[in-house]
């Protein structure tokens, strides 16, 4: 075996127990509290995802599922940049899941001020829930390059 | 002796420097930009359209073209002369060199051209030329060759000497280029299983997959970079400290560690995306955690043996030691700032890792900061530390001005610092990534933005100015130079004579460990996704 110094010892056993504690807190913090990271919801042809069914024009936004439940249905587009649609409007206390896709590259889907951060792929639909608390305008940006007009491809929700 | 090493290492430090000067070139126009002072318009005369052809030639040549020819070059030299024994296959290197400049030519055409504007992570959908992902691919398989002449001497060193152990940055050299082998396995298979056919328009793209493949690659490429660094940090330092290498069979169980670790994890990039199930996510999590546990070596180990040396300069008392340190040697002070630098990219990195904790920094401007604390000033810093002894070692002259490294070591420190707090701070303010972010202030951005960007703005002028007294010093020194000098490379003895055991000076094993640890990692979930696959997605240009 090889030597190793007392305190290197201590050193590690610190290590050891930091690193598991750490494992320990998210771990639990995400499977048994429910602050997870995004999960597989359902693959879409992004070619003709907006020709019909959940993405199309007449389906897109939100929908009232029960009071103060929504569903909210976006698409993120480059050339023009930007996500259809570019406004929500919600009552404070509401509860809203996303699904959001992509007609072309890779974009991102970043609600400010919250935990709500996708990446959004073309051919996949990403989903995600939230309740808003608090009245205001929250944006929510793309947070992955996706050509010259990146950075002005934003919308917003108002909650009132 | 090593006249033809000497002659490949300076060619692969020409070309290092090269593409780091251009690459440089871009960082501060990006920071002003953040500061609302876009200068990119300017540029449209000498051909550069927009700031994000100019974010993509500062990341593909500083992060991959930078760092490659350096790391190539200087651990083929290293083993050779640890091992003291001559490349056997010399032809080998040069024909890696070559193939790598001939990828460097086939990716820079388009790259200029504003037809590669996709950025280093070249996410599919977004489609650059053919050629564009041709010359990358030559460029990685070009470090493949020199990595089989480096194998190559290495067997040859064993061969002749049975039973022998091998010197240890010889063994950290070889370890770091099997590593590199393996793991760009995922980011050759994305390009020539996916990319290429779909450029031909044979077949769709699957972003998934594609993200998938290229992380495969994008996390053990970062300890890529990072291990030439931990070889000089262990191998040298100690040495340049004026003390002894603290526990020499600690430092290579560290590297055995990065070997098996570093690939099994690139989940880690992947927390948001939507095709990856939440439990391989954990997993990887997990691992990342595990591959932590031998940065924490290293910090003890690479500390404790500048403590050695601090004492051993006569430094006293609990702190002493570190005033006697050589902090008027340009080399070892850029290094220890690197240091310093690197362990809070370290803390960083452990909330990046962190699964959940994840989404509040995930394509935040935050990341870029993290990227600025590793390969910008851990990696970095220390090579430029590095050639602080290697250029006058090569040519026989002493440094051309000690100030003037000092200066550039001290700036680059201060304007990191800057810099990077800006960019974390303005990334928790919810400024994404790889935006320009002053034109994005006035889109969704708010007040609290200004100050952190106008730090991100300062920070990049001051590290312009630093690395402007870089090029200075390393031009003056290589060609200018008059007064001989004979620099020796440091090798560090370590602190006790032990024995090293066999499992540390034996391939198998960890090659073994690696092997399943990938296959436990990632098998389950990539044969998924290639069964699964629906390649329907054709190529954009959006730029």
């Amino acid at each position: 075996m090889i030597h190793i110094h007392k305190y290197e010892k201590w050193w590690i056993g610190l290590t050891i127990l930091m690193l598991v504690a750490f494992a320990t807190l998210v771990g639990v913090a995400a499977f048994s509290k429910g602050f997870q990271v995004p999960e597989p919801w359902m693959r879409v042809d992004p070619n003709t995802v907006k020709d019909s069914g959940a993405f199309s024009d007449a389906n897109l936004g939100l929908h009232e599922l029960a009071p103060g439940k929504y569903e909210a249905y976006l698409l993120a587009q480059s050339s023009p940049w930007r996500f259809y649609p570019s406004e929500l409007s919600i009552p404070v206390g509401s509860t809203v899941t996303f699904y959001v896709t992509s007609v072309d590259v890779q974009h991102g889907f970043r609600i400010q001020d919250t935990n709500i951060n996708l990446q959004i792929l073309p051919g996949q639909v990403s989903k995600a829930t939230y309740t808003f608390e608090k009245a205001g305008e929250f944006p929510y940006v793309c947070g992955e390059y996706c050509g010259v007009g990146h950075q002005g491809m934003f919308g917003k929700i108002v909650v009132k | 002796m090593f006249a033809v090493e000497k002659k490949i290492l300076s060619w692969h430090l020409v070309l290092a420097c090269v593409a780091l000067s251009i690459g440089t070139l871009f960082g501060p126009l990006q920071a002003l930009e953040h500061m609302g002072v876009n200068l990119y318009p300017a540029l449209q005369v000498i051909g550069i359209q927009s700031y994000y052809q100019g974010l993509t030639l500062h990341g593909v040549l500083n992060a991959l073209v930078w760092t490659t020819f350096f790391i190539t070059g200087f651990l083929m030299y290293v083993m050779v002369k640890t091992l003291n024994t001559p490349l056997s296959k010399p032809g080998l290197s040069w024909a890696g060199f070559y193939v790598m400049v001939v990828g460097l030519v086939m990716a820079a055409i388009p790259l200029l051209l504003n037809q590669a504007s996709i950025l280093y992570t070249m996410y599919p959908p977004l489609q650059a030329p053919w050629y564009y992902y041709l010359g990358l691919t030559l460029f990685v398989v070009g470090s493949w060759v020199s990595g089989w002449s480096m194998l190559a001497t290495f067997l040859g060193w064993r061969k002749q000497n049975p039973g022998k152990t091998v010197p240890f940055m010889a063994m950290a050299g070889m370890i770091t280029m099997v590593l590199w082998q393996i793991c760009t396995l995922g980011i050759a298979s994305e390009i020539l299983g996916l990319i290429l056919p779909w450029t031909f328009g044979l077949y769709g793209m699957d972003s998934q997959l594609a993200r998938t493949l290229f992380w495969f690659t994008g996390h053990p490429l970062v300890y890529f970079w990072l291990l030439p660094a931990y070889v000089s940090w262990y191998g040298m330092m100690p040495k340049q400290s004026g003390g002894k290498l603290f526990s020499e069979p600690l430092a290579r169980f560290a590297f055995w560690l990065f070997l098996i670790l570093s690939t099994p994890l690139g989940f880690h990039h992947q927390y948001l995306d939507p095709g990856v199930p939440a439990v391989w996510k954990f997993l990887h999590a997990a691992l990342t955690y595990a591959v932590f546990f031998p940065s924490m070596l290293t910090a003890f180990n690479v500390i404790a043996s500048m403590e050695n040396g601090g004492r051993a300069r006569g430094g006293k008392g609990l702190f002493g030691w570190l005033l006697t340190l050589p902090w008027t040697d340009p080399s070892w002070t850029t290094q220890a700032l690197a240091m310093i630098i690197f362990s809070l990219g370290g803390v960083g990195g452990l909330i990046n890792a962190s699964y959940n904790v994840n989404l509040v920094v995930h394509n935040t401007a935050w990341v870029p900061g993290h990227l600025h604390l590793t390969v910008g000033s851990g990696v970095t810093l220390t090579f430029m530390g590095i050639l602080y002894w290697l250029i006058p070692h090569l040519t026989g002259k002493a440094l051309w001005s000690k100030k003037l490294a000092l200066w550039q070591a001290w700036s680059w420190f201060v304007g990191m610092l800057i810099f990077s707090r800006g960019m974390h701070w303005i990334g928790l303010l919810g400024a994404p990534r790889r935006t320009m972010l002053g034109v994005a202030l006035g889109n969704y951005g708010s007040a609290d933005w200004r100050v952190p960007t106008l730090m991100t703005g300062i920070g990049g002028l001051i590290l312009f100015v630093s690395a402007t007294l870089f090029f200075i010093e390393v031009i003056m020194s290589a060609y200018f130079s008059k007064e001989k000098a004979e620099v020796e490379m440091p090798v560090a003895e370590p602190l006790h004579a032990e024995v090293i055991p066999a499992w540390l000076n034996n391939w198998q094993p960890w090659l073994v460990g690696t092997v399943v640890l990938i296959v436990v990692a990632y098998a389950p979930m990539l044969i998924q996704l290639i069964s699964q696959a629906q390649f329907t997605s054709p190529g954009f240009k959006v730029w």
